[in-house]
């Protein structure tokens, strides 16, 4: 379970200076290295979508952010996406998947199975990693797209990879 | 209902009170302007390539704002933007709250209405009051402005003075003719970031 550190090493190779979450179980350790560490500032949101907008604000201003979340939150996002599109702004998210396997909460069965095709809908870039082995590049590879390439691109971290949660059951 | 009516006759004038600020802030002023009216208020007081106006992203101003100014602490950021547009993002103050960034002024042009959809009343006009809710998510400096005296009063407060702040700032519900700065949000994002950091950023 520490392909996290991945996600993190990559996000410091590639300069970033916000991160900005939603937080879930799947992302918990790297949420709190982010907190932690004195050249990121980690900002906890209210919605995911805000976090869009944020990240567009740091590019104006000159700074790479990420945006951290569940799947669930990829739907709160979706007109806000239409500003990245719109302006070519970079979009980076790292999104940590339910609803896909050994899901115990039906609550989180639609918007799991509609994360990825609702982001293809926006235009996003999609890359879908299962095998921890593959966090590393597949992180190296979505920053580079979206900072380098200025393109809006997600990575969806399988359920496989998380903690299965049973709600004590 | 002279609730619902009351912002017909609320005394100061929305592009009166951008052309104020805008002077004020000169050049130097980094600003989101929110989707509608606030893009035209600010397009009339005079367009600048450091002025990134939304054409759409509804509710997504003041956290535009926020991350700009994060990235950039040196330099203070103001946002413009309607009530409505605010509404649609009142969690981001709670944002703000948390990270309470000091260069960050948000002034909210409150006329009370859907202003490019046909004036219909928004929650301002019944009973949502955002300086309390900035207030309430832990911003600082808050107030509501009505008059002249007030605005002036407020100014600093946005612009100068230790943030965050938050003014909500009563305007007249009044249709004027559209000023529009351009609209090609690619071209907006980078003729702000060729002028704040130069022609580096846009290789």
């Amino acid at each position: 379970m520490d392909w996290w550190k991945d996600i993190y090493a990559a996000i410091k190779e590639a300069g970033v200076k916000q991160v900005v979450y939603v937080p879930d179980a799947g992302h918990a350790a790297l949420i709190d290295a982010c907190i932690t560490d004195n050249d990121i500032t980690a900002v906890p949101l209210t919605t995911e979508e805000e976090g869009v907008a944020m990240l567009a604000g740091a590019w104006l201003g000159g700074q790479r952010g990420v945006l951290l979340m569940q799947s669930s939150g990829v739907g709160n996002c979706i007109n806000m996406i239409g500003l990245m599109r719109t302006c070519r702004f970079p979009l980076a998210a790292f999104v940590t998947m339910r609803g896909q396997w050994h899901e115990f909460n039906p609550w989180q069965m639609p918007m799991g199975q509609g994360t990825e095709p609702a982001l293809k809908a926006m235009d996003v870039l999609v890359e879908s990693v299962e095998d921890p082995e593959d966090v590393a590049n597949q992180s190296a590879a979505i920053l580079h797209r979206a900072f380098v390439g200025q393109q809006s691109t997600a990575l969806l971290l399988h359920q496989r990879l998380m903690p299965v949660k049973t709600f004590g059951k | 209902m002279s609730t619902l009516t009351r912002a017909e006759d609320f005394p100061l004038h929305r592009r009166d009170v951008a052309k104020r600020i805008a002077a004020v802030g000169g050049d130097d002023l980094l600003m989101v302007t929110g989707l509608g009216s606030t893009n035209w208020d600010f397009t009339a007081a005079g367009d600048r390539d450091l002025i990134f106006p939304l054409w759409g992203a509804m509710g997504g101003a003041v956290p535009l704002a926020l991350g700009l100014a994060l990235a950039q602490p040196e330099r203070r950021v103001l946002v413009a933007t309607g009530d409505a547009e605010m509404l649609m993002g009142l969690g981001s103050l709670a944002t703000v709250g948390i990270q309470a960034p000091a260069n960050l002024g948000i002034a909210v042009f409150d006329n009370e209405r859907y202003g490019e959809t046909g004036m219909q009343t928004t929650a301002t006009a019944h009973k949502a009051d955002i300086a309390s809710i900035a207030s309430g998510c832990g911003i600082a400096v808050t107030g509501t402005v009505r008059t002249e005296d007030e605005l002036e009063a407020a100014i600093p407060r946005l612009l100068e003075q230790p943030g965050p702040a938050v003014f909500v700032i009563k305007v007249r519900a009044e249709s004027l003719p559209f000023v529009l700065p351009a609209k090609d949000g690619a071209h907006l994002k980078d003729r702000f970031r060729l002028a704040l950091l130069g022609n580096t950023s846009i290789i």
